[in-house]
């Protein structure tokens, strides 16, 4: 049985005892002449988690969560409520509040049918069951193992395994009824390295909807242990970050959190639904320099941003935001694109049944270009080379984003010179990507990591870029 | 439709009692040999408006179920949204399963007995709203009309919203501790869009109180929200410089809270704190008090016992600009040979003592300089101290506001900044748990054009 809408009927429904008759009254209970779409998200999640500290196997824990949230739009207005008890007479509850926002009108019937799945871009399996306890705590210590081995200076090291599935069904008024089987998984490593009285951390991860065994596979989760301490014993040599405007080159890969922060969140369409965005109404304008190709794309194999279909039932596709330089399209959930009278982009994504789904990113990057990277560093006579970030954020109102190196370098004469402290950088979302210079021909995509906020929602997300050079960027450290 | 108020709080609380009884004795049949148990439940109404329609009308109900099991020193944990008798059960039995693979923790274990509260103080936390969706949606319209009506540079909204939320929270172990009281919160915020010369600025105010008589008037919230969004328009960077900085009060709440993060337990067991083994030293200037006040009627943080069931209680922080103590839970408390000091789940109502210069005063003595209104990003390196933020502000002359600024960075070093920290204003206006007034640091680095 590898269908998901057979797996979230046997996973849902039917151990709550609701049959597909139960599914049309609700569907009909949450209809009124005034209401324009009406959906019920039903779903569970299990997530498990294990965390190794002090070389020993510290904390374990498990999550369940179940519940179905039920949304009725009617114009710009949307009433929500959603209900953890998935017995008949609190979905009908549930079903009425949301309804209360359309006065009126009578409850109807509603016929729902099974959509095709779109895509097949994760197999609808369980990653907690997919090593045993065993090996989930034989692949954390040997990822502690690694950490110390390399280096004396490493102090603490801290890591984490998570192995997540979530099963979502979804009915919408149209007769839409949709499934997806969602696994996750991530490991974290967190290192203090320390030397002389001074200390410094170095991370690492890296993630996919795949089973566990993606961290076995290459040894990933060695690399991933190397990755960090490399990192930490980096930034015990650091010294002052230079503050000011100035040519920056970011490397491949995480880097991407740039697109996502200066260009993603401002293309998403309730912002420039509602014009509170700095690129609302500049469709077909240049906001990027030439030869600049940027794509929020749900449709990676396996990737952590991906999914089959949004969690309105919509099929992911790959969007193209910005072409050639050209601002080409908006992110959409099914509201925003009907106000807008565009098309649905199966960017429709909620946290959970508990909130409502709004436009979100999926997988955010930047087609590759031509240049050797090395070529692009030589090509700098001083400047800075970042190849590691933390988090960003923006404010889509100015359009000022800021995001934070981890790991970073002065370029001097063409050459990766020292390393430095990490430091802020902050630019203007609508004009960085018109200081795009030189695009490497080596775009790469994280490992798996990114976490997106959007009032207070948090979703999965991937970013990826190839190598970078921006002509003037501030850089926010603390020396000349 | 009138949103869902809880007729009888008491008798709930009794019923939430029984399910964290039930966990514990269910623990104990399963083998455990000591267990601790979170039960709660929450509902609420969040409405929202924008351009004067309703927008969005939220019904919440969530409940919740933790519980923590221990093998003598070995430890699991489970959860679940489920409370059903069934749910309960299997939530012992996966926490069981964990802890056969966690290994020997000799400082895993529930705090000491004797540090379990005793008597639970009444603190005044429970004020219900019996509001309807109605005359929800009439006050944040209210408060948003007070935004776009104050000035025609205000071109456009995000909207006002109006939440009113209650919550029972129960908290046990098999020490015979078990403690539970209810909680509300209201809030009401308003975020709107200025333009001037093409450029947009947005900002926001809000208010929150756990009850409904002490949110601030919907008008004067939305007054602020307008005017701080003014204040914003026409921002431009500034050169890179050295200048002092003045961080706003509700900014400067953040320096209070990062502080925290670097003095609590697992910040310093894990060595990964630049106040490590600085307790009795003075991080900074003499003339600072910092201190906790966890039982403040009506506190938006107050809690009458912690997270492990230890009794809460002020505390000094910082006394005169000595630190006095890190803040612990018995786990990390055990493994620094420390006493616990009743901080799991954190700090409630945190506090400096304020100083003696309003706004206008403090701007006169940092006479040129960046007046911070807003932080932006992730740049705090708790292990070093290292401090990287976008930033946006005022530029100050003289004491006098020249022009806004925005798109630069501050930096420095948390510990440099606090040591030199020259006043704290008695400018607290702001809601929340952590009162402050502003902060003037003397020196960071300020990169712009």
């Amino acid at each position: 049985m590898s269908d998901p809408i057979s797996i979230a009927r046997q996973g849902i429904l039917e151990p709550a005892g609701l049959t597909d008759g139960d599914l049309d009254r609700l569907c009909g209970a949450l209809r009124a002449p005034a209401i324009d779409a009406a959906d019920i998200y039903f779903q569970t999640s299990r997530l498990e988690s294990w965390v190794l500290e002090d070389g020993i196997i510290k904390d374990g824990s498990f999550n369940i969560e179940q519940g179905a949230g039920f949304r009725a739009v009617s114009g710009e207005k949307t009433g929500f409520a959603y209900s953890d008890e998935l017995h008949l007479p609190a979905l009908e509850q549930a079903a009425q509040a949301a309804r209360a926002i359309a006065r009126g009108g009578q409850q109807g019937r509603v016929r729902i049918d099974g959509l095709p799945v779109p895509h097949r871009l994760y197999a609808p399996l369980n990653p907690i069951e997919s090593l045993s306890n065993e090996e989930k705590v034989a692949l954390l210590q040997r990822v502690d193992a690694e950490a110390r081995r390399l280096d004396p200076r490493v102090r603490e090291v801290v890591t984490s395994l998570v192995a997540a599935q979530d099963t979502v069904l979804i009915i919408a008024d149209d007769g839409t009824l949709a499934a997806d089987v969602r696994p996750l998984v991530r490991l974290n490593v967190s290192v203090i390295a320390e030397e002389h009285g001074r200390r410094e951390q170095g991370t690492s991860g890296g993630g996919a909807r795949a089973e566990l065994g993606y961290f076995l596979a290459a040894d990933l989760a060695v690399e991933l242990a190397r990755e960090a301490v490399r990192q930490a014993l980096t930034n015990l040599e650091a010294g002052e970050a230079p503050a000011g405007t100035m040519t920056v080159v970011l490397g491949p890969g995480w880097p991407g959190v740039l697109l996502h922060e200066a260009v993603g969140h401002g293309l998403e369409g309730d912002f420039n639904r509602k014009g509170t965005s700095a690129f609302a109404g500049r469709l077909g304008e240049r906001v990027a320099a030439p030869g600049v190709t940027v794509v929020d794309d749900g449709t990676l194999p396996g990737r952590r941003g991906s999914l089959n279909i949004d969690d309105e039932g919509t099929p992911t596709q790959c969007t193209v935001l910005i072409e050639d330089g050209i601002l080409r399209g908006y992110m959409q959930d099914r509201l925003n694109a009907r106000l807008m009278g565009l098309a649905p982009t199966g960017n429709g994504r909620r946290e959970s049944y508990a909130h409502l789904p709004m436009p979100r990113m999926t997988n955010t990057y930047m087609l590759a270009g031509d240049k050797d990277p090395a070529e692009i560093i030589a090509s700098v006579e001083r400047g800075l080379y970042a190849a590691n970030f933390g988090g960003g954020q923006v404010d889509i109102t100015s359009g000022k984003f800021v995001f934070s190196a981890s790991e970073a370098y002065l370029i001097e004469g063409g050459r990766i010179g020292r390393p430095v402290r990490g430091a802020t950088l902050i630019g203007n979302g609508p004009d960085v990507l018109t200081r795009v210079s030189l695009i490497g021909n080596d775009l790469a995509l994280d490992r798996g990591v990114g976490t997106c906020g959007k009032e207070g929602q948090s979703v999965p997300v991937g970013v990826g870029q190839p190598t970078l050079r921006i002509d003037g960027l501030t850089v926010g450290g603390t020396g000349a | 439709m009138a949103h869902f108020v809880l007729e009888d709080p008491q008798g709930r609380l009794g019923q939430l009692r029984d399910s964290v009884a039930a966990i514990l004795t269910e623990a104990a049949r399963q083998g455990a040999t000591a267990a601790e148990a979170a039960v709660s439940t929450r509902a609420g109404l969040e409405v929202a408006v924008r351009l004067g329609e309703v927008e969005t009308i939220e019904h919440t109900r969530d409940n919740g179920l933790g519980v923590t099991v221990y093998f003598g020193h070995r430890k699991g944990s489970a959860s679940t949204s489920d409370l059903s008798p069934a749910a309960l059960r299997e939530a012992v039995a996966a926490a069981c399963a964990i802890a056969r693979y966690t290994e020997e923790d000799p400082y895993a274990a529930l705090a000491d007995a004797e540090r379990m509260a005793g008597a639970i103080p009444d603190l005044d936390l429970y004020h219900p709203w019996a509001i309807t969706a109605e005359d929800a949606i009439a006050l944040a319209v209210a408060c948003e009309d007070a935004a776009r009506s104050h000035d025609p540079r205000i071109t456009n909204s995000e909207g006002a919203s109006l939440s009113s939320h209650w919550g029972l929270q129960v908290y046990g172990n098999s020490h015979g501790f078990i403690g539970g009281y209810p909680t509300t919160r209201h809030g009401l915020s308003c975020a709107v869009i200025g333009e001037a010369d093409g450029g947009m600025q947005r900002d926001y105010w809000w208010s929150t109180a756990r009850a409904p008589q002490d949110l601030e008037e919907a008008a004067a919230i939305g007054r602020r929200a307008a005017e701080r969004t003014l204040a914003r328009l026409g921002a431009r960077p500034i050169a890179t410089r050295q200048a002092p900085v003045l961080f706003q009060a509700e900014v400067a709440a953040g320096l209070l809270r990062q502080l925290i993060g670097a003095i609590q337990g697992a910040s310093i067991y894990r060595r990964a704190s630049f106040l490590l083994d600085r307790l009795g030293e003075p991080v900074f200037p003499s003339f600072v008090h910092i201190h906790e006040r966890p039982l403040l009627p009506r506190g938006l943080a107050s809690a009458p016992f912690d997270g492990d069931g230890v009794a809460t209680a002020d505390k000094d922080l910082v006394r005169d600009g000595i630190l006095q103590t890190y803040v612990l839970d018995s786990y990390a408390a055990r493994k620094l040979g420390m006493e616990t000091t009743g901080n799991a789940g954190g700090v409630r109502n945190l506090a400096i003592d304020m100083g003696e210069l309003d706004r206008p005063a403090l701007l006169r003595e940092m006479g040129t300089g960046l007046l911070v209104t807003e932080l932006m990003g992730h740049g705090v390196n708790l292990v070093t101290g290292d401090y990287s933020r976008g930033a946006a502000g005022l530029w100050i002359e003289g004491g006098e506001v020249k022009h806004p600024v925005e798109e630069v960075t501050i930096a420095g070093n948390l510990a440099e900044m606090f040591a030199g920290l020259v006043a704290v204003g008695n400018d607290c206006d702001f809601p929340g748990s952590t009162r402050t007034g502003s902060w003037l640091i003397d020196r960071m680095t300020i990169a712009g054009t």
